[in-house]
């Protein structure tokens, strides 16, 4: 059953797309306002997912639509100078930085950026424009809106989003750092929308930043599309810090051709609610396709993890590694699922998910599922829910350390398993940094916040950073 | 320094220990000997501060100080040390940290500054020959993929790094090939000294051949039923528990 204001949030919806249509199509290309129409028609049938679907179990979402939610159709932020109101402290972190604001590009040095190699970076609004061919040869290929709803009513609305072009056998030396930020005095509902292409023996990687400036409710819905042609490699970060009234959910659909190697890790550090969905397409043989994950969560934070990995070509890898430590009344889902075809013989799967409980309240619901049809084949999956290791705690208890400092030992030192699969040095500092101070308590939204402090007092855009 | 007074010790209702008497000075080695079951590792925990034990009765006194006032990591602090008959593999804490951490608690806890990088990584060096570890320490995790003897000798390097006035060493022989064995041996002989103590617990007279007690306590059922020197060692690898079990039931009679 839909609940009421479900529906009703459906149908304003489609309400808002009859009326807003001229503004919602803008400058896209006759392609995309086709796929567009053809996810409309679908986010029509199917409406928005309740715990009846498969994927949504335990991840109610019915609770959080239950806001009068405002809409932007077009793009407030260009203009807005983000260094005001938020500068990322990754130190020694070189990147092209680009930024979104309440889902929209900000526009702070141009647009689109056409490096000397040939890459493109910027605003996929400015992309439909500009490079029209490049967009629609890819847009649409990879989400699968007839069996994801949230991606069908992000493709419905698509607007802007990020925008990543490498052409074939370029390498982008400096990582592309996408920070995300939600920042508004009223509830939002913002669907940004990615694309990365990375062409032929092209190397990329992607750190891809959620944070919430606001304590204000916000609800994301974000979809990113990547493809990765052959001998290509990709390595895409998502750090997720935001507000304890934000909602996120993240479709991403990843597209692997022949010998092109992926890794993607997600750190969820914070997040009133938070749902990523990995589904991963390995269309042609000899890929690697590694699956990182850690969630922190506490007090009624809840985090849903969905990976999906379909191998339809032989002797190929992919490996998932999640990991969660959750406290108080906090929840988790984890449900893999690695399907190998017929043909993808000499397939090697692996799947693991490990959860720390540290509280009798928190929960875990962990799903790992293998599907396997070809008889050559090396999979393994596994799932742990349980507390930190009484023994441990003993022996380290037994060298003198206090109770508490060695349960941090043993979380940070869970924690790290998947720390250490960050490539890049500063990075992994700074996440490991991070995940101390957040499994040490030091570390909350406030950290990253320009606010410094829990007042609910709506944000202007005039704060002074040279304070922080 | 260590009293242990008509102690009683119990599991889930199930009495392990039946009231045990054991004293240890300042300068002494005192061998604990029995068969599987006897309680051995149970009185080495108690005395740890392992949680999972009932003291139905009895006291422990350390240094003066009623043990049971104080958690583990205060013993611990206090100069008690447990060498464990099966060391945990903790993946992902790595020894150094673990051990850098462990070294300034106590610090802390005696009221001295901490020790600075510098100085604990030439100390981890120093101790590290006195057991011979060749390996780097600094990137493995605490007894993760260690062999049964790298454990052991991973034990008496902690236990070097950590100066106790009280050491049990927990069945330190069990797992360990002869050359494992001298090169534990020879690290506790090292560690000797006028104002420490060490209670050896083992099942074999191995060991004693290199580390050399001062008492050899057998322990059967939950009590000691015969105290001794070294020869009483020698004694029981000749002629078995069942010897003493007779002795005493001669000795009832």
């Amino acid at each position: 059953m839909e609940t009421t204001h479900t529906s009703l949030l459906k149908d304003k919806f489609l309400e808002l797309y009859q009326k807003e249509q001229e503004a919602i199509r803008g400058q896209a290309t006759p392609l995309v306002n086709r796929i567009r129409r053809n996810a409309l028609a679908r986010f029509r049938e199917n409406g928005f997912p309740t715990t009846r679907q498969e994927h949504w179990r335990f991840t109610d979402l019915s609770p959080l639509l239950n806001t009068e939610f405002a809409f932007d159709f077009s793009n407030q932020s260009r203009n807005i100078d983000v260094d005001k109101i938020f500068t990322c402290d990754v130190y020694d972190l070189d990147t092209f930085s680009i930024t979104l604001l309440n889902g929209w590009f900000v526009y702070k040095h141009a647009p689109l950026t056409r490096l000397a190699d040939g890459t493109i970076i910027g605003s996929l609004a400015k992309a439909m424009e500009i490079y029209p061919a490049i967009v629609d040869q890819y847009i649409g290929k990879a989400a699968k809106t007839d069996q994801y709803e949230m991606a069908a009513l992000n493709t419905a609305f698509l607007q802007d989003g990020l925008f990543i072009y490498v052409p074939d056998g370029v390498e982008v030396e400096k990582p592309v750092q996408l920070i995300n930020i939600v920042n508004a005095d009223h509830p939002v509902f913002l669907q940004p929308r990615h694309l990365v292409i990375a062409g032929k023996g092209a190397k990329l990687t992607l750190v891809h930043c959620d944070h919430s400036l606001t304590h204000n409710i916000s609800f994301t819905n974000t979809v990113m599309e990547l493809f990765a042609e052959q001998d290509a490699v990709v390595d895409h970060y998502k750090i997720q810090n935001k507000g304890r009234n934000s909602a996120l959910v993240t479709n991403n659909f990843f597209h692997q051709k022949r010998n092109s190697r992926l890794s993607s890790n997600i750190i969820t550090l914070n997040g009133g609610f938070t749902k990523n969905i990995m589904d991963v397409s390995i269309s042609q043989p000899d890929c690697v396709s590694e699956h990182y994950g850690l969630y922190l969560v506490d007090s009624n934070q809840h985090v849903d993890n969905l990976v999906n990995i379909d191998h339809m070509a032989a002797q190929s890898r992919s490996d998932q590694l999640y990991k969660g430590i959750l406290d108080d009344e906090a929840t988790a889902v984890f449900s893999g699922k690695v399907l190998v075809r017929r043909h993808a013989q000499q397939t090697q799967a692996f799947q693991n998910n490990k959860n720390i409980l540290l509280t009798d309240d928190a929960k875990a619901n962990t799903q790992p599922h293998l599907e396997i049809y070809a008889d050559d084949v090396k999979c393994s999956h596994g799932a742990t829910v349980g507390q930190l290791d009484p023994e441990a705690m003993f022996y380290l208890r037994s060298r003198g350390l206090c109770e508490r400092t060695a349960r941090q030992m043993m979380m940070i030192a869970f924690a790290n398993e998947v720390v250490q699969k960050i490539s890049i040095e500063a990075l992994q500092k700074r996440i490991q940094n991070m995940v101390e101070k957040r499994l040490k308590g030091e570390l909350s939204i406030c950290d990253q916040c320009v606010l410094h402090c829990n007042s609910k007092e709506p944000t202007t855009f005039n704060i002074d950073l040279s304070k922080l | 320094m260590l009293q242990i007074k008509n102690l009683t010790v119990s599991i889930h209702g199930k009495p392990i220990i039946k009231g045990l008497n054991l004293e240890v000075k300042e300068g002494e080695v005192h061998a604990i000997m029995g068969p599987n079951g006897s309680g051995k590792s149970t009185l080495a925990s108690v005395i740890a501060g392992r949680e999972v034990f009932d003291v139905d009765q009895g006291e422990i006194s350390y240094m003066g100080k009623n043990i049971f006032d104080m958690p583990a990591e205060t013993r611990a602090r206090e100069g008690l040390f447990l060498g464990f008959q099966y060391p945990v593999e903790i993946p992902g804490v790595s020894i150094a940290n673990f051990m850098r951490t462990a070294i300034n608690e106590k610090r802390k806890y005696l009221g001295l500054d901490p020790m600075t990088g510098a100085e604990f990584l030439r100390l981890m060096e120093e101790k590290k020959k006195m057991v011979e570890i060749h390996s780097k320490l600094t990137n493995r995790s605490v007894n993760e993929g260690f062999s049964g003897g790298e454990k052991k000798k991973n034990e008496i390097f902690q236990m070097a790094m950590l100066e106790p006035r009280l050491a049990i060493l927990d069945e330190t022989d069990s797992g360990l090939d002869i050359d494992a064995l001298k090169v534990v041996a020879n690290g506790v002989n090292k560690l000797r000294k006028k104002d420490n103590a060490t209670i050896v617990i083992t099942h074999y007279q191995r060991l004693l051949d290199y580390i050399v007690p001062d008492f050899v306590h057998v322990l059967l059922d939950g009590r000691i039923i015969k105290s001794g020197n070294k020869e009483l060692a020698m004694e029981l690898e000749e002629k078995g528990y069942d010897w003493i079990k007779k002795e005493t039931a001669n000795d009832a009679v």
